[in-house]
Parts: structure tokens; sequence; C-alpha cells
């Protein structure tokens, strides 16, 4: 799909505009338009796809996402690549920085499809150059980096670890290890289950395949990564006495998936346990704002783009249409997969104490494992050392921090993704005085 | 595949497809510290989305600039915290 924004005036009108541009984004996207609404997407990739239809080259793409791209691009929904949301109410319109230009955009409805990030867990040497997300590594891969030669460790949780160790064998590079921290009871229950979902099955067996010569350990972990500058290697342990350590060039590591909430949250979406609370037409708290995929609560692909579907239909004034049995039974079904998911990988008690005092837990405010108290509020820890304050806003600690102390995810100020600050002011300076939006 | 572009990277001549994340071609260049941090680590990406910040780099004169959000562009000049230039803003 081309980018098709050439030169977006300050101000923009149109019936659904659709944040994100992964598969949940495209199927709303794909769907609105369809139905004669005028569609925008606003997307803060470099081309459409999302994550995890991301490609350098469209023939690694699978066709189902193929015929996806390219029915969005005959929909006639307006595509807006590097476009990033940094502002937002219902009244006022989307405030969206674009490369060095800013504008508003004024939807009658809005489709949030922004996705999950990965859940990191710090531990010592986590800081060191080369270790990444097992999503950042694929998000190299699939930009077109070369992993050839290569030592690589995979060593994390869920459906990233299988795709991801298939791409590095695929790249050329030397699988080093590869391990799931979840136990092989829950991994090979959560196998028996996909039976239920024939092509999750045949996708599991296909990327184990690509590096078949390698074992997979369940109930493995990382300990600690060392090395001078960069990771040189990388200590495991199965948590029973035994421990690996592995000489290697670089650890891909992450446990999961967070729904990225931050857009949802600013608009005044309702939500409970890190997810977008929805109605059967994925419909939010907020009129004429749907929410649709990761955001929705961790599903995958299948689930994205059918949620994307329904938010789409509603969304564009279409209900009818977004009740259909169909759709609604495969959304279902799809939600069924995703709980499955959740409690099939949940990270072992002992992920919890892998940091020692010395390790950073905010990696943009340097704030180590010591200064931290766990019987403190989020305000408490952010006024006391600057945790979660830095330009992530907390993305990468607070999510962790959840998962170490408890603590509630701190408030969502704009603006989001710490835009350049002319370009942020520009957004607020064209705000309207009357409100325009439904 | 797009052309292939050159870049400029802590002074060095880096040949990419053109449109490549400058993410991919810092990697692939084997940049190791992208960054400096607030207590003077170096520091590299671990999201590859736009979420870590721990990619920023220098571009054409702009700090803070991440470079998994950037396509590569003839002519762009990258200075990375390897380089010895850029500190944390």
């Amino acid at each position: 799909m081309r980018d098709n924004g050439d030169a977006p005036s300050a101000a923009m009108e149109c019936d659904v505009a659709v944040v994100g541009g992964g598969p949940a984004g495209i199927a709303a996207a794909t769907r609105a338009a369809e139905h004669g609404a005028r569609v925008i997407v606003l997307d803060q990739g470099l081309a459409p796809g999302g994550q995890i239809w991301r490609h350098h080259d469209p023939r690694h793409l699978p066709r189902a996402a193929r015929r996806w791209m390219e029915r969005c691009e005959r929909s006639g929904a307006r595509w807006l690549s590097e476009a990033a949301v940094v502002d937002g109410a219902t009244e006022r319109g989307l405030a969206v920085v674009r490369r060095d230009a800013a504008f508003r955009v004024y939807p009658r409805a809005v489709v949030i499809a922004t996705g999950a990030r990965e859940l990191f867990l710090p531990f010592p040497g986590w800081t060191l150059p080369n270790v990444m997300g097992m999503g950042g590594a694929q998000a190299l891969i699939k930009g077109g980096a070369d992993v050839s030669g290569r030592r690589v460790v995979v060593a994390g949780s869920g459906p990233l670890v299988l795709p991801v160790a298939a791409a590095m064998a695929r790249g050329g590079a030397t699988l080093v290890a590869v391990a799931e921290q979840a136990p092989l009871r829950s991994v090979a229950g959560f196998a028996t289950a996909l039976w239920a979902h024939p092509s999750k099955l045949a996708q599991a067996a296909h990327y184990r395949g690509a590096f078949a010569r390698r074992s997979y350990h369940c109930g493995t972990w990382v300990l600690r990564a060392d090395g001078d500058g960069r990771v040189q290697q990388v200590t495991l342990t199965d948590g029973r006495g035994r421990r690996r350590v592995e000489a290697c060039d670089l650890l891909c590591c992450s446990f999961g998936l967070v729904p990225n909430t931050e857009l949802a949250t600013l608009l005044g979406c309702t939500v409970v346990d890190g997810t977008v609370r929805t109605d059967s037409v994925q419909r939010t708290s907020v009129p004429n704002v749907f929410c649709a995929g990761e955001p929705t609560g961790v599903g995958g692909e299948q689930a994205a783009l059918v949620e994307g579907e329904i938010a789409g239909l509603a969304a564009s004034g279409h209900e009818d249409a977004a009740r259909a049995v169909s759709l609604q039974r495969a959304r279902d079904d799809w939600k069924r997969f995703s709980t499955r998911l959740a409690s099939a990988f949940h990270p072992r008690e002992e992920l919890l104490t892998l940091a020692d005092g010395d390790t950073i837990v905010c990696r943009c405010e340097d704030v180590r494992y010591h200064r931290l108290n766990a019987a403190w509020s989020v305000r408490q820890a952010k006024m006391y050392t600057r945790i979660g304050m830095g330009p992530c806003q907390g993305a990468v600690c607070g999510a962790a921090c959840q998962v170490l102390f408890g603590w509630e995810r701190g408030t969502v100020r704009p603006p989001l993704g710490a835009p350049r600050v002319e370009a942020w002011m520009e957004t607020s300076a064209q705000e309207r005085p009357s409100s325009a939006t439904a | 595949m797009p052309p292939r572009v050159e870049i400029l990277v802590d002074g060095q001549r880096v040949l990419v497809h053109e449109g490549t994340p400058l993410v991919v071609a810092l990697f692939d260049a084997g940049v190791r510290g992208y960054r400096t941090s607030v207590s003077g680590e170096p520091r590299a990406p671990i999201c590859g989305m736009g979420i870590c910040f721990e990619c920023r780099v220098t571009v054409d004169g702009t700090s803070q600039r991440r470079s998994c959000l950037l396509p590569c562009v003839a002519g762009m000049i990258v200075e990375t915290a390897a380089g010895g230039r850029d500190r944390e803003g």
C-alpha cells in the first residue's frame, strides 16, 4: 500500500480516523471505507502492516496479509505513514505529528488500533547493547537487517519465541539456545488447545521446523547477561540448579505483550486490568470511540482482524453488519484463544527476582533497583526517583513495575510519544475554538 | 528492492537500500552505542518500534531522533554515541 497522504492540511475532516496500521487498523479502515466512509489511517510506522506484517519485501508476507493490504488500498482509505497521534479528545479532534509537520484530524468516529508492546523484565545486564526484545529483533530482521553469522540466544516467553528463532535461523544466525520460561506442561497444554485453531498449529510447526536441529527448552530462563560494552555471554537456568553460560552476540528476551492503551486512556475510555473495555461492536465507554486488536486483550493477528472488521463497520454507522453472527462468533472464539495464551505463558515467580540492587529498572532515567521501594505508590516513586518520567513515559518500566511491585500504571498525559516541542505547540495552536466532532 | 543510497554514520559511508529503517542500517553497520544514557552507559534499541527511545541518534544535526521511525534517505548524516558526539540532552 502506498502512503497516499502527500500534504495534509492543518485540519482534516473525515468520518473515521483509524489509529494504528496493523491488522486491526487495516481491517477497520477497509470495512469502513468499503461502506463509503471517508477514512484516514494514522500510523506511526514507515509502511502499512504494523509489527506483525512489517516487511521490507512484500514477497515475504503471508498471502492473507497481502490480500488485506491490497483490499485496503482499493477501499479508498487514506493512509498516512509516520503519523503519530500525540493528543486527542473527542471534541477537539486528534493532534498529529508527521515528519516535521503538525496537523489536526477531526473525525466523526475513532478506531483505536494501537497494538501492543513487549513486556521487558529487568535482569543484570539487560541494558547492554545487543540485548533486545524478541519482537525488537524481529522488527530488525523484517526491516532487512543482516543477522548472518551472529550467535543468538532467544530466551523469553510466549508465541514470539518460535517465529523469532525461526527468523534468526533463516537469516543465517547461529542459534546458541532457544528457551521458553513457561514450564513444559503449560506449553504442551497450550499446544494441545491449538487443535481448535489449526492455522495456528500449522504456523507453530512451520516455525519449529526452521530450526529443527536446535533444541527448544521449556522451563528455562535468563539469569544475567554480561559483556564489555555489549552482550558477550548469557547465563540461563532451568531452576533446578543447572546453569548454562553461553557466548553470544545477540540476546532476544521479552516476556509477552502489553496492550498499548495510552491513547484510549487519554480519550477517556474505560481501561480495566490493562485492557480497553468494549461492547459487542467494539465500542468503548466513550461515544464514537471504538477499539480493536491487542488493546482489548492480546489475542494475535486473527483476533485483531475480526475485531477490526467489526469496529470499522460499527464506526462507519453499519452496526447491523457489525453484529453479523459470523463476525461475532469468530471474535469470541479468538478471545478464548487469548485467555489461554495469557495463562500458558504467565511469567514465573523467579523472573520477579532477577534484578539485583544495581540493575537499572528505568532505562530513560537510569533508576536502579535498590532505589525503589515496593511499598511506594507510583506517584511517590516518580517523585523520589524520576522513574518513568523520561521520554518513553514508563512504556517499558511501567509494565515491569506493575509485574514486580504491583504498581498501577501511572497517569497518561499529553503529548504522547515525546514529539518535538515545536510540532507539539503547532498542534495546539491549530486547535479550533468550537467543537467540531460528534 | 529500492535503489541503494549512501548515508554517513559517524563520518563513515554506509550503503543502504533507500527507505530502510535507519535503526536497521545502524545495526548492520555494527553500531553498539546508539545513545549514551544519563549515567553514561552506551545503549541500543530493545523494541524496534518507537516505544523504548533507546535508538535515539542525531540526524542531520537534530538530536534525539528515534532511528527506528526514520527511513534512510540519500545523504543523511547520522551521529551516534559510539561516535562520541551525542550526549543526552
